[in-house]
């Protein structure tokens, strides 16, 4: 029978079936960061238990961690005790990949796994944070997990879970200069809803999606979770493999020519059956700004902010009055008439080398608009940042004005010192625009790499296409 | 864990569509080791008219008056009825547990985001889905009723309104077991330790790389 990828992913990693569909599944790769793990680890510890297989682990400290500063250490007391654990627990109980503060690999773990050949396809991929999603672009199947699960990994290498269902989205067709793989996901978003993708796990498929970089790729399998959805995926193909091509941590030699045999079979047959299907037309994709407190929330940047009035539904109305008061905007503005105070470059969604590379590109030769306090370029990890400078974006964006962080997770949430204070609007290339998010009272608008910088430029928003 | 079998108790209407953890508990709460003494943080941003921060001692804080939580006739709820997709955003564990933590047992939603509902059944929470016309008739009757109360019967899989109306409720053998016998999953999971075990063996046959 024609199988979907997520099929194949999962009917490779059930260790037992219950008769009401529960299953044991088994994980491959444990990611971890200092934030969700330390209740896991102590729960272990005080059931006298070990880690089942500890060269599953991959942890850094990521969302704590400082982006400027770093020969003062960590100056929040309450933060540094929170990475402190993380290295004791991986002391006392092991990983395969362990980069502490300062190390030069350190960053988000949503880069550096990929980027050290640690996610392959074919894995199952956890971790205890939501956007473990951006791991299903290698085609493996990857989401995030609650701490209690995070033990449960730790102690038994496998999960308690019953399988989703699949949904299939389609994007076809090219898409126009100054169109990303982000908006591809917002305008994705936009269209099912935050809640669309809830109980499925999603292929993303078409020629579009084809069509982009595995950065683009873990862009848009990020931002899954936004729609809802655990797990989106991406068949293997050839960008696949020549990504992962001489990665530390990537089979070598006769192993690598049999792994790469076994990926090529990671895709869904043809025929397979979907439970849901959505398609987009790439063509009509535009440059994608949210507005409000949810990532649905979301319009092509030559639209107006909309009018409640407009609106039927009374919960989806009230949500929407609630939105624009909040984010201190008013009805039927045209988004590019709103200003900003800070710009984000960063996040686990957006902070790769080419991320880096798009946003240098708008910034080149320009200035930060006087009316911006502070524009934050946060790279990744400690290999994208030395690739930037590598090839001179560090200088264009100081240059420009904006400031070149340390890795890290920084003002995408805000658990660093990095973060906006009550009623700022900000630019940011993240993946939540939820209140609150980057700081209380802070007012976080989600856009590209290429888009962030352009505002950065221009003050307030602009269509890249004519900036 | 704690059991759950059934519980008689006052209910407390969040009427709001897409709650998110963050909203649930604010980042700074998330720098805490301990899974405990986060229900004074429940909804911090949302209780409070001052910014929290870890450890603050949450008696004296200025409180918005408006907040359900903050209003006498819900003092001491139990059951939280919400709106549409309760739980998006952040897999953070640190949302049920400040739920739990401040005495919510139940809460009933027309849909809820995943990794929040399987987190919920982990910390002897029973999160219900019921259809988004009871879940109106709920807010409408719990508004209009002061002391209003449900009795929500996890054996049965009942949800029961003062006035006799009844619905069912759907919820897995394997997580209705664990919640009626209060029982965490390692220790089943750990009694099928052999069936791992071969698992592991006939898979790294199959692909050696993942075990590098």
């Amino acid at each position: 029978m024609a199988k979907t990828l997520y099929d194949k992913l999962w009917d490779s990693h059930v260790v037992r079936q219950e008769e009401d569909g529960t299953c044991l599944l088994y994980i491959d790769r444990h990611l971890m960061h200092e934030v969700t793990s330390p209740q896991a680890f102590e729960g272990l510890r005080l059931a006298g238990r070990k880690a089942w297989r500890n060269t599953s682990i991959v942890a850094v400290p990521d969302h704590n961690t400082p982006t400027n500063h770093w020969d003062r250490d960590i100056e929040d007391p309450i933060s540094k005790t929170q990475v402190d654990t993380l290295d004791a627990n991986i002391k006392e109980f092991g990983s395969l990949i362990y980069f502490p503060f300062k190390h030069k690999n350190q960053g988000i773990i949503h880069v550096i796994a990929p980027e050290n050949g640690a996610t392959l396809p074919g894995m199952t991929v956890v971790c205890g944070d939501s956007h473990t999603a951006t791991h299903g672009a290698f085609g493996a199947l990857a989401h995030g997990i609650g701490t209690s699960e995070v033990e449960h990994v730790l102690a038994t290498q496998t999960l308690v879970q019953k399988k989703s269902k699949a949904m299939l989205i389609k994007v076809e067709g090219q898409v126009g200069p100054g169109v990303t793989a982000k908006d591809i996901a917002l305008a994705v978003i936009g269209k099912i809803g935050t809640a669309g993708g809830t109980g499925y796990c999603v292929e993303f498929a078409g020629s579009a999606i084809r069509a982009l970089s595995m950065e683009g790729r873990m862009t848009v399998c990020n931002l899954a979770i936004e729609a809802g959805a655990r797990a989106g995926i991406i068949a293997v193909d050839d960008i696949t493999v020549s990504y992962l091509e001489g990665r530390e941590h990537a089979p070598k030699g006769e192993q690598w020519s049999r792994a790469v045999e076994y990926w090529k079979t990671l895709h869904s047959d043809e025929g397979a059956k979907f439970d849901a299907v959505v398609e987009l037309k790439a063509e009509a994709i535009e440059p994608q700004v949210t507005w409000g407190t949810s990532p649905e929330q979301v319009l092509s940047v030559g639209s107006r902010v909309p009018n409640p009035a407009n609106e039927a539904d009374p919960v989806k109305r009230a949500s929407y009055e609630r939105a624009l008061q909040y984010m201190g905007l008013t009805a039927d503005q045209p988004i590019t008439e709103i200003a900003i105070d800070k710009v984000f470059i960063g996040s686990c969604t957006n902070s790769r080398i080419e991320d880096m590379r798009a946003a240098a590109a708008v910034a080149k030769g320009k200035k930060v608009a006087s009316n911006v306090k502070l524009a934050l370029v946060v790279p990744g990890s400690g290999i994208v940042k030395r690739q930037a400078e590598a090839e001179g974006l560090d200088k264009i964006f100081i240059e420009a004005g904006f400031e070149w962080r340390e890795p890290g997770c920084s003002m995408c949430l805000a658990m660093n010192a990095d973060r906006l204070s009550p009623g700022e609007r900000c630019a940011s290339t993240s993946n939540r625009n939820f209140e609150g998010r980057q700081g209380p009272g802070g007012r976080t608008h989600l856009v590209s790499p290429a888009m962030a910088a352009a505002a950065a430029i221009a003050g307030h928003f602009v269509d890249i296409r004519q900036a | 864990m704690k059991a759950f079998t059934r519980l008689n108790g006052l209910v407390c209407p969040l009427d709001r569509a897409n709650v998110d953890t963050d909203a649930i508990i604010p980042k700074q709460f998330l720098k805490s080791i301990k899974r405990s003494g986060f229900g004074p943080y429940l909804f911090d941003e949302w209780r409070y008219t001052n910014y929290g921060e870890p450890g603050m001692d949450c008696t004296n804080r200025p409180k918005n008056p408006d907040f359900v939580l903050n209003q006498p006739r819900y003092q001491g709820a139990q059951v939280l009825i919400a709106r549409d997709n309760f739980g998006c955003g952040s897999s953070r564990e640190h949302a049920p547990w400040a739920i739990e933590d401040y005495g919510f047992r139940v809460i009933i939603a027309p849909s809820f985001a995943d990794i929040f509902f399987s987190n919920c059944y982990k910390n002897a929470i029973l999160p219900i889905v019921a259809d988004a016309g009871t879940v109106d008739r709920l807010f409408k009757e719990c508004e209009a009723a002061e002391g209003y109360t449900l009795d929500v019967d996890l054996e049965a899989q009942t949800v029961t309104t003062p006035s006799g109306f009844s619905f069912k409720f759907d919820i897995t053998e394997h997580r209705k077991y664990c919640l009626l016998n209060g029982l965490d999953d390692i220790g089943l999971t750990l009694k099928h330790a052999d069936e791992i075990r071969a698992f592991e063996t006939r898979h790294k046959a199959a692909q050696p790389w993942l075990f590098a």
